[in-house]
């Protein structure tokens, strides 16, 4: 084992640097943000500025605490450490106190714990050394299924306890899985449900599902260039839904247009399965089954929609599609928090100087919508300069993660990496109204010691096994 | 190196596509689009305090004694103030230059943030003025109050003023902050609670240029102001009106009491002030005049006086000695006019006399003897004085009366240690104390416990709590009736008759006749002449009407009114006149009303 003074050495310090600058600057928008007169020291400890500055504090010590523990400690206790957060994921739901709906949270006393945090670190320890133990192989499924089981059980814990925020962090896992090897068919795949999803809240089923059908077709015409190939395509599906549509019409059968669609697509689809098995093209089958799997899934939106989120799950996205707008209900966090930022100009209104983040205009403006008063008091200069040190400091964990020597660092890093960049679009981008409202923090920035520590420990875990790396051969 | 390595820039461009797409959204949104800046501007948020309208204060009739006006406040939000034109600001409210820089000063250092005053109550066509204006002084805005207006110039001690709150109430009631209005004296205070409301508060969206622009959040975080309560009080406008014609240019005090129920129907001290003086922005400077007055016309007499009650005081001994069974009513005494010892009558009358007599002629014989047999039926003298004692304080002497009589006083009826300390224990008797048998001495009351004694007189033995306001009215219209104790005097009703007779003999057959008897109404009552050392001696008179089923008790004070026939009986007659009949029109009472309306005790030169 190195000498202590060789780990203070092989920390990365740019890194720590870039840290402790997003802590500090976030610490000052909390000033700004819940600024009263009666209460100017930024040191006033009955303010959420001076509660933060004990948090931040805090966070220095317990940073310190980490890179004193051995690295290999980590990797031995991985799976212990999974177990006993699965644990407290259980025990929450029984014996937990409800905080906005969620039913997530440890009250002990004066101090609330919420264990949804260390579920990151749980989960992204446990991927490491499953990931790096010997059986894995990325392509088999035995090892697929594993990982399933590892994302799923936390995943499906905290989404019992409405915790809806929490629980899509864990979705950003894919990239990780990525890069370790994952087919990029199946983030693909991911995506193209995604916009389909969108697509069919927008506009209507018949025209997403022309537009499925348009792209299918093209796609097939780059698979296999046979011009006739593709206007036999369009032909058959153009009549057999005219068939479909004529008799509907002419004997007044009254069946609902999206069923003849989806019959139609049907038996286009089967017509050139048989087509396709006759002449041995499994590419074409390939489209087929995903455009199959489009459409079905096209037909699914409105019932996921309506029975399976919950009612403010909906209206945020609605708001966020500009389906239907409604700025004083939904519609009112984004639309002040973007009047704030949008009014901060170039160089902003300058330091305690926002009108917007005062005066509540904007809610949650110290923790959720923190970035508000950076907008507004700072201008898109600081709204920039924000975003790129956060965006520096994910290359540096890029940078750190390809470095290590062990499959278990690396892909911890990037588990740091990938969850600090989910947390910064989803935030961000909510409160400039590019993504729906999910209330999850921004790292280091927002007030609140839990967010603030379950950071610190997850960026300084990984730290300390990169400061290590070189002992870490035998993994 | 593994065969995905290459991954590692899919996912920096996927963190780096994420960003750029964030800038150049931020770009857009921040320096490409400026209606964001025109909503903010449109998003400057200002509090206006909802102050409720104070409850309105009626008589017992329903005629409205004190109600509001608006005015107007001059507020500065100094945060939001940009250079504008301080000449013709200052033109507009006719200040000079430095008040105006020194007030906003003053306000910059309570706050940058908060509004302050800067100039208070404006006139209404300084308002108007202004409201065309207020655009180019940003920061400026104009808030409503309201403030007490009074319908007619009287009871002004019994409704009390309003004035702004101090610290220490301030400190002490969270609900106020400074520039609150708070009930100082009488009932404003205290009903305080059941006056002032509840404040609300609205937020206002203002733009840069100081132009409302509508409610913010449309008004889902305003509260409404909830009005005060309306007090209906138990005085008679028309009868509290006419005390202070009669009583004008005298010091003094009248209370009336309905005997029934406790109701005081007037409540007069005097020389009192014009209840209008001490509004709006004079108020200050007329409350320092009224303080510095040699007349005291703040000092509320009806409650804070320390009165002896004089001979009025002989028809309590009566009482008790009756009660005591120490005298019958046919008991006789011999009296020899001024000459009788220890204590010498006022002139020579029929003797032996006896109780009625004794009341009639006032025999400060008689009633000594009267006061000895109380004290002498106990062994010892300070167990006959303490049982004396207690029976006095069941008339409601020697304590205070109630809770909505700001600064009353309790009067005295002094305890035997009193006497223990100042002759020494067992070193004093009835004859040492004797000046106590003709209201003299060390017993001090106050003109509102003397018209309760009446009462008690009236009702033959009880009085209900006196008080001043009957019902509570909150703003949905129900009416709260004030519930109020009955408490039982010591001497038994059948007891009395004869006193009560004697009281009306005062006012039938002796030379007080000539002034408080009236035609058609059973007048029963009591004078007394109050030794005054330091000028003429003070007039009281206490009196009840009708001798059955009474309806007015009144006790009435005229300093330096010489004696109780001269100016307190006449006065205190006519009022019960007046209440009774709502009218005088005999001649000789229309004279007397005359003369005492005429009449002015404050010249101090005046001949005794
Ligand atoms: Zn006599
Ligand atoms: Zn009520």
């Amino acid at each position: 084992m190195a000498s202590r003074n060789n780990i203070w050495a092989n920390l990365d310090w740019l890194t720590i640097g870039l840290y402790v600058l997003l802590v500090f600057l976030g610490w000052i928008n909390i000033y700004a943000a819940v600024f009263n007169e009666e209460h100017s020291s930024i040191l006033d400890m009955s303010q959420r500025y001076g509660k933060q500055l004990i948090w931040i504090i805090a966070a220095f010590a317990l940073a310190g605490v980490l890179i004193l523990i051995d690295s290999k400690f980590y990797v031995s206790f991985a799976f212990p450490i999974y177990i006993v957060t699965i644990l407290m994921l259980v025990a929450v739901l029984l014996i937990g106190s409800e905080v906005k709906g969620a039913k997530s949270w440890f009250q002990i006393g004066g101090f609330a714990f919420q264990p949804a945090e260390v579920s990151k670190l749980a989960t992204a320890l446990a991927l490491a050394k499953f990931t790096s133990s010997y059986n894995f192989k990325i392509e088999r499924i035995q090892s697929i299924m594993a990982i399933g089981a590892i994302l799923v059980i936390p995943v499906a814990l905290i989404f019992l306890q409405n915790d809806t925020g929490s629980a899509l962090v864990f979705a950003v896992f894919s990239l990780v899985l990525y890069r370790e090897g994952l087919s990029g068919v199946i983030l693909f795949l991911g995506l193209l449900i995604a916009i389909v999803f969108i697509l069919t809240l927008i506009l209507h089923p018949l025209i997403t599902i022309s537009i499925i059908t348009v792209s299918a077709i093209v796609v097939y015409y780059f698979i296999n260039p046979k011009f006739v190939l593709s206007l036999k395509a369009i032909g058959i599906s153009a009549s057999i839904f005219m068939t479909f549509w004529l008799t509907n019409t002419l004997l007044r059968l009254n069946i609902d247009t999206n069923k003849i669609i989806l019959i139609s697509a049907i038996l286009a689809s089967c017509i050139f399965c048989v087509y396709a098995l006759r002449q041995r093209l499994s590419q074409l089958l390939l489209v087929i089954g995903v455009y199959l799997a489009l459409v079905f899934i096209t037909f699914s939106v409105d019932y996921v929609f309506n029975n399976i989120l919950e009612p403010h799950q909906r209206a945020r996205i609605e708001e966020l599609l500009g389906i239907k707008s409604d700025p004083l209900g939904v519609g009112y966090n984004v639309n002040q928090s973007k009047i704030a930022i949008g009014s901060g100009g170039l160089y902003g209104k300058g330091f305690l100087n926002g009108t917007q983040t005062k005066f509540n205009f904007v809610p949650e403006q110290s923790t959720d919508f923190i970035f508000c008063t950076v907008g507004e008091e700072w201008g898109f200069v600081g709204t920039t300069t924000v975003i790129l040190l956060f965006l520096g400091m994910l290359i540096r964990l890029i940078f750190l993660a390809e470095r290590q020597r062990s499959v278990f660092s690396r892909v911890y890093g990037y588990s740091v990496a990938c969850i600090l960049f989910f947390h910064l679009a989803i935030n961000v981008g909510m409160t400039i109204g590019l993504a729906p409202v999910i209330g999850i923090p921004l790292p280091f920035f927002s007030y609140g010691g839990s967010s603030l520590w379950s950071f610190t420990i997850l960026l300084f875990v990984f730290l300390r096994l990169d400061a290590s790396r070189t002992e870490m051969l035998s993994y | 190196m593994d065969k995905y390595a290459k991954r590692k820039y899919i996912l920096g461009a996927i963190f780096a596509l994420i960003a750029i797409v964030f800038i150049v959204r931020l770009f857009s949104l921040q320096v490409l689009d400026s209606s964001y800046k025109k909503y903010a501007t449109r998003n400057v948020l200002r509090p206006v305090i909802n102050y409720p309208a104070r409850g309105l204060i009626y008589d017992r009739n329903g005629e409205l004694l004190v109600y509001n006006k608006a005015a107007y406040d001059l507020l500065v939000t100094p945060r939001e103030v940009s250079p504008f034109d301080t000449t013709q600001l200052c033109s507009i409210l006719k200040i000079e230059k430095e008040e105006l820089v020194k007030e906003l000063k003053k306000a910059r250092k309570y706050s940058r943030y908060k509004p302050s005053v800067i100039v208070k109550q404006l006139s209404p066509e300084m308002y108007a003025m202004l409201q065309e204006k207020l655009y180019k002084y940003p920061g400026f805005f104009v808030q409503t109050r309201t403030l007490r207006e009074y319908a007619h110039p009287i009871a002004a001690h019994m409704l009390g003023y309003v004035g702004e709150v101090n610290q220490s109430q301030i400190d002490k009631d969270s609900y106020y902050s400074q520039g609150d209005y708070i009930g100082i004296t009488g009932i404003e205070r205290a009903y305080e609670k059941e006056l002032r409301g509840h404040k609300g508060v609205s937020y206002f969206l203002v733009d840069v240029h100081n132009r409302l622009k509508g409610a913010y959040n449309e008004g889902k975080n305003d509260s409404a102001a909830v009005l005060g309560n309306n007090l209906t009080t138990t005085i008679d406008a028309k009868l509290q009106a006419y005390c202070e014609l009669l009583m004008q240019n005298k010091r003094g005090a009248v209370v009336a009491i309905e005997p029934t129920t406790g109701e005081i129907l007037c409540y007069y001290s005097g020389p009192d002030y014009d209840a209008n003086l001490l509004v709006g922005r004079e108020r200050s400077k007329n409350y320092q005049i009224l303080l510095n007055d040699t007349l005291k016309p703040l000092t509320n007499r009806a409650i804070s006086a320390a009165y002896s009650p004089g001979s009025t005081f002989k028809t309590i001994n009566a009482l008790i000695a009756l009660e005591e069974e120490t005298i019958s009513p046919q008991t006789t005494f011999v009296c020899h006019g001024p000459g009788t010892k220890p204590i010498s009558c006022t002139h020579h009358h029929e003797s032996p006399i006896s109780l009625i007599g004794g009341i009639r002629e006032s025999c400060n014989p008689y009633f000594w003897n009267t006061f000895r047999s109380i004290i002498g039926k106990y062994p010892k003298a300070e167990d006959g004085y303490n049982k004396w004692r207690e029976y006095v304080m069941s008339f409601g002497l020697g304590q205070k009366l109630g809770t909505e009589f700001y600064g009353e006083s309790s009067g005295n009826i002094p305890q035997s240690a009193y006497y223990d300390r100042f002759y020494g224990a067992h070193h004093w008797n009835a004859l040492t104390v004797r000046s106590l048998a003709i209201g003299q001495g060390e017993v001090i009351v106050t003109p509102l416990q003397m018209a309760n004694m009446v009462s008690v007189i009236a009702n033959r033995g009880y009085y209900i709590d006196p008080h001043i306001v009957r019902s509570v009215t909150d703003p949905d219209n129900n009416v709260h009736k004030l519930e109020f104790d009955r408490k039982d005097c010591l001497v038994h009703a059948d007891k009395f008759e004869k006193v009560i007779e004697g009281m009306q003999a005062v006012v039938d057959q002796t030379n007080t006749r000539y002034t408080a008897h009236v035609e058609g109404i059973e007048i029963c009552g009591k004078t007394g002449t109050i030794q005054n050392s330091h000028g003429a001696d003070h007039s009281a008179f206490i009196a009840f009407a009708p001798k059955d089923n009474p309806k007015i008790a009144i006790a009435a004070y005229v300093e330096n009114g010489v004696w109780g026939a001269r100016y307190a009986a006449p006065i205190a007659s006519l009022m019960i006149e007046k209440y009774l009949t709502d009218t005088i029109t005999a001649p000789n009472r229309k004279a007397k009303e005359k003369e005492m309306i005429e009449a002015n005790l404050l010249n101090p030169n005046q001949k005794k």
